[in-house]
């Protein structure tokens, strides 16, 4: 993996930095020149009280709850600002009365208008300021007078509340929605002893917003979604990976008795760093709602429970009817592990080649690029991210798509000036806090902005270390995938692939996709072949041997079916076999897919349908036998996240009752009378490592040409849109308070397209298709005409289901 | 007197006793006579505020400073609709484990509120675990003279730092009369429920 040479670089860089020797409290401490000399004192074991400087924010000197003594210089410093300097002689509040009193002074300012309010406070057991008044306050107050009040709490936004009487004027919060989040809503107002935190007309509806609640060192910053919902006493902590994105967050989860209580971001500097979005922090009630608690099988047209030994056993009844006719829908949002077993057991006990991950809009290129350019291999990582010159984005909206690589690339951007360039139909907001370079692109004809690229752009990716991402929507945009992976080879750039869910990348490594065997093997190369079938104990003849079927084909093939039973019943001949006789599908939501309305017409007409779910679904609705499984709190496992890095994570819950995907089919195949497939986590993964990654050729055929740049005619419009991070997805049910920080639903067209079909900016403005149509309000956006962008999953904007269209389809706008 | 035989000498004090004061406190028929000592440690009460409104703000210091583990609490946000204490936060679920509880008071010196005290009750043997688990209903104070049940608001005019002051004395005309409107209204729609089931 590329990390090696990455851990080498950073070690010859280290050995270049000058070095600096102080003096703290007696200990000589050397340390490179710019460090400041609270962290310093750190490495000594001196621990200096401190409430504004936290590592990755850049100094401030704003509570001066550090103070201490420099010899040589007049007045107490602020150590968290002060760098070390050579020779220099520091003595902390451990050596030095002056340093001592000086932070008991500030400590007792602070003090001063802060209300007794620890025991009805979130931040209670767990406040800096709690500790550091233990440590270093009065435990008498001097402060007599009336304290200053206000009313209390404020929603900054529906999600994050904000108690100024409790606010120490740390500047934290303020900083980060300047510094990292670039979204600056709340900002310091009056002075003195009446500064606070003011908000702006605006909410703070920031997608990283719970970090400022994270990082706030005292209780000023909450959140309506764990008011007063426990006491750090009472949570068990377990480190998690983040389940809904690809960015692949270490994640914090605290759960008391049988339910989380609250998720916070942990601290894992070559990912998320101390960083999450607010899906992944505040999207979890989910977990628990409406549970599936037992198997249901299908008795006269009904569901009704039924014993796991029965449903097993039916299942695998209609499964082993169907071998060589079966097919495998997984969605995106499986563990590695979970994948893996899907893979297998559609290979083995399926002997079917019918496997699909995705859930979503695909394209015809896609499954070759995957096999290609991503199964098995690793990188480019974030810290070539953080590196890159310049980063070329293709259909990807970081801000919305994946938030950790978002903060990565607006890092880089504001400290060595990365260049950012985006291939897409207008600036969008996260583009523009990234200072993008705009290259406008019809959507469905990126291809051809590509090949077009301005010879600036060129000239820019032609840097060593620059970096290429495309998103997943790339896949719809015919011949895209291949510019882009001509383009990375012509300027020499790293070339990396960011799905949205956090389980697509884990489920191509290991093969959930027709033609793709576990670690990037081809299906249809017999050596690769032989090194699987070898793995799974079978005889390389019995896996299949030219590539299955993907989504869409399987839809088709179960309506080709239909059509064939019905014409042989109409002629009273005898029905050909199906192609399709039984489907088998973890957690699919129909609406997720373009023409969901032929996926859930082919769920209810395949003769024989396994559902594995959570909770009940339009796909559990027409399912003969649904067997429950668990989320991820209940189970181990493994996400991959974009770069290719293995995100492993524990069991929160360990008296869970479930069973996780990979069990069950596991039992599956033994009701099959199959060879035992591992049915644990560690031994899944043995399995896994043991394939390892293909080192031979991995072809990618068949090249789809770019079609030709969609041309509306008056009164239509290119049709471009992207899921939100916050939308109407399943998994942010059940929160309301993250609900209320989506961004309004507006429809974007350009000043020029608005006038074409006279709706004045602000006005409704109406987009159908022959299916139905959308009314949103319309924002007029800088964006090349005859483009129309709406949200795809909003709650007012459903473009899969009411529409029916992907982006690149060409639709008719009007006026509501 | 002369050197009793051992064997005899043990005769010799129960024979002696006889004539002695009694000791023994017979109970259950003399209880009465025989009452905790004023600091005596016994069941809990979640005390109320003079107009009723409860005193404890959920703050589980209580569970904290418990080391039985007899404690359990959940709190909760106050609404503007549904009141149960002053300020923010109340305590919804509020458990004590009579079978882990060892009396020891720590749970009342940690309480900020002075919500939680402890009676003179000693009688809390049950014949089961759940019996002896005491919920909120269980260990809240009777209602006082003056005092009206919650939910209901604050005294009008007053906020929660004025209850800490003790500026309020028993519930308002006004306090009653909401808690007298809301309780109508649940009898009517409990009435309504019974006609609809009919
Ligand atoms: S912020 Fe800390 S010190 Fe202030 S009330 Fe809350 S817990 Fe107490
Ligand atoms: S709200 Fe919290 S983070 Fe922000 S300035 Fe106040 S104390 Fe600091
Ligand atoms: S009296 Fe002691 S043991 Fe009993 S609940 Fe209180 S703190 Fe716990
Ligand atoms: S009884 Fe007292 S210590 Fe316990 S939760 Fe209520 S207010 Fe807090
Ligand atoms: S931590 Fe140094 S001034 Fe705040």
């Amino acid at each position: 993996m590329t990390a090696t040479s990455n851990d080498k670089d950073t070690a010859q860089a280290a050995a270049e930095v000058e070095m600096v020797t102080g003096v703290i409290d007696g200990h000589e401490v050397t340390v490179p020149k710019g460090t400041v000399i609270i962290r310093a004192a750190e490495l000594t074991g001196v621990d200096i009280p401190r409430f504004c400087a936290p590592p990755l924010l850049d100094p401030v000197a704003a509570c001066r709850a550090c103070l201490i003594e420099v010899e040589g210089m007049p007045k107490p410093q602020p150590s968290c600002a002060v760098e070390l300097g050579d020779g220099m002689v520091v003595h902390t509040q451990l050596t030095s009365e002056v340093a001592a009193k000086a932070q008991a002074g500030v400590m007792e300012f602070l003090l001063i208008n802060h209300p007794l309010d620890c025991p009805v406070c979130d931040k209670g057991g767990e406040c800096p300021l709690q500790n550091q008044a233990m440590t270093t306050g009065n435990p008498e107050t001097r402060y007599t007078l009336q304290k200053l009040t206000f009313p209390k709490p404020i929603n900054i936004s529906t999600e994050i509340l904000l108690d100024r009487e409790r606010c120490v004027m740390c500047q934290r919060c303020t900083r980060f929605a300047d510094e990292i989040a670039g979204d600056p809503f709340i900002e310091l107002v009056q002075r003195g002893a009446h500064q606070q935190i003011g908000i702006g007309e605006e909410p703070f509806d920031s997608y990283f917003s719970g970090n400022t609640i994270q990082i706030c060192p005292v209780g000023a910053l909450t959140s309506a979604d764990y008011r007063f919902r426990a006491r750090p006493f009472d949570l068990v902590s377990v480190p998690t990976t983040c389940e809904h994105c690809a960015s692949g967050c270490s994640l914090r989860t605290d759960y008391r008795h049988d339910a989380v209580m609250r998720r916070q971001a942990w601290d894992d500097p070559e990912v998320n760093e101390e960083w999450n979005c607010d899906k992944g922090r505040f999207a979890f009630p989910y977990l628990s709602l409406d549970r599936l608690s037992g198997p249901l099988v299908r008795e006269d047209g009904e569901l009704r429970p039924a014993s796991w030994p029965e449903a097993l056993r039916l299942a695998a009844d209609g499964l082993g009817r169907a071998r060589g006719r079966a097919a495998v829908l997984t969605g995106g949002r499986l563990t590695m592990e979970d994948a893996y077993a899907y893979a297998r057991f559609a290979r083995t006990a399926l002997a079917t080649d019918n496997i699909d991950m995705r859930a979503r809009a695909i394209g015809p290129d896609e499954a070759g690029f995957l096999a290609s350019q991503v199964a098995g291999t690793c990188g480019p990582t974030y810290a070539q991210l953080a590196a890159a010159p310049a980063v070329l984005l293709v259909a990807f909206e970081p801000e919305e798509e994946s938030p950790i690589v978002f903060l990565r690339l607006r890092k880089a951007v504001r400290q060595h000036g990365q260049q950012v360039v985006t291939v897409a139909p207008y600036p969008s907001h996260g583009s523009t806090k990234l200072s993008a370079t705009l290259v406008p692109a019809v959507p469905g004809a990126e291809a051809h902005s590509l090949a077009a690229l301005p010879a600036d752009v060129r000239d820019l990716l032609q840097q060593p270390g620059s970096v290429i991402l495309v998103g997943e929507r790339a896949a719809t945009a015919p011949g895209a995938l291949r510019a882009a992976a001509d383009l990375a080879d012509q300027t020499g750039a790293h070339l990396g692939w960011i799905p949205r869910r956090a389980g697509e990348r884990g489920a191509v490594d290991t093969g959930c996709l027709p033609g793709l065997l576990p670690g990037g093997r081809p299906l249809t190369d017999p050596a690769a072949r032989r090194e699987v079938a070898s793995a799974w104990g079978v005889a390389a003849d019995d896996l299949p041997t030219s590539a299955g079927l993907d989504l869409p084909a399987v839809v088709a093939a179960i309506a080709a079916d239909v059509a064939t039973r019905r014409s042989a019943a109409e002629q009273g001949d005898e029905a050909p076999a199906n192609t399709i006789d039984a489907l088998l599908v973890a957690g699919v939501e129909a609406s997720d897919v373009p023409h969901s309305d032929a996926l859930l017409r082919a769920l209810q007409d395949v003769p024989f349908l396994v559902s594995l779910e959570t909770r009940p679904s339009e796909v559990t609705d027409f399912a003969d036998v649904v067997l429950p499984v668990s989320v991820v709190t209940e189970k181990e496992g493994t996400f991959v996240d974009w770069e290719g890095r293995r995100r492993p994570f524990a069991r929160s819950f360990p008296l869970a009752t479930t069973f996780p995907d990979a069990e069950v089919l596991a039992l599956l195949a033994d009701y099959l009378d199959l060879d035992a497939a591992p049915r644990d986590v560690p031994a899944l993964r043995a399995e896994i490592d043991s394939l390892g990654a293909w080192g031979g050729e991995r072809p990618w055929p068949g090249a789809a040409g770019a079609t030709d740049t969609p041309n509306p005619g008056p009164g239509e419009a290119v049709l471009a849109s992207w899921r939100l991070l916050l939308d109407r997805g399943i998994m942010q049910e059940g929160e309301p308070y993250l609900a209320g920080t989506r961004q309004p639903s507006v429809a974007r067209v350009s000043a020029a397209t608005a006038a074409g079909v006279g709706v004045p900016d602000g006005e409704r403005l109406s987009v159908s298709t022959d299916h139905g149509t959308i009314a949103l309000p319309v924002e007029i956006t800088e964006m090349p005409d005859g483009i129309v962008w709406l949200p795809m999953n909003s709650p007012e904007s459903r473009v899969t289901t009411t529409l029916r269209a992907t982006p690149g389809d060409t639709v008719r706008l009007g006026r509501e | 007197m002369p050197e009793l035989p051992p064997a005899l000498s043990g005769f010799w004090v129960t024979f002696r006793t006889q004539f002695q004061k009694v000791n023994t406190e017979q109970y259950p028929e003399q209880k009465d006579k025989f009452p905790p000592k004023p600091r005596f440690h016994g069941r809990h009460q979640l005390n109320r505020w003079a107009d009723g409104l409860e005193k404890c703000v959920g703050c589980e210091l209580c569970a904290w400073a418990c080391p039985a583990d007899a404690i359990y609490v959940q709190g909760a946000d106050n609404s503007e609709a549904q009141r149960f204490s002053p300020g923010e936060r109340y305590g919804r679920v509020y458990q004590i484990n009579y079978l882990r509880c060892i009396f020891c008071g720590l749970c009342i010196e940690a309480c900020p509120t002075r919500a939680l005290t402890m009676t003179h009750e000693y009688e809390l043997a049950d014949n089961g675990r759940e019996k002896v688990i005491f919920e909120k209903q269980d260990l809240l104070a009777p209602l006082r003279e003056g005092m009206v049940p919650p939910p209901h608001a604050m005294v009008a005019g007053m906020d929660s730092h004025d209850y800490y002051m003790g500026k309020v004395t028993g519930a308002t005309e006004q306090q009653r009369e909401e808690v007298q409107h809301e309780e109508a209204q649940r009898e009517e729609a409990r009435r309504q429920d019974q006609g609809a089931a009919q």
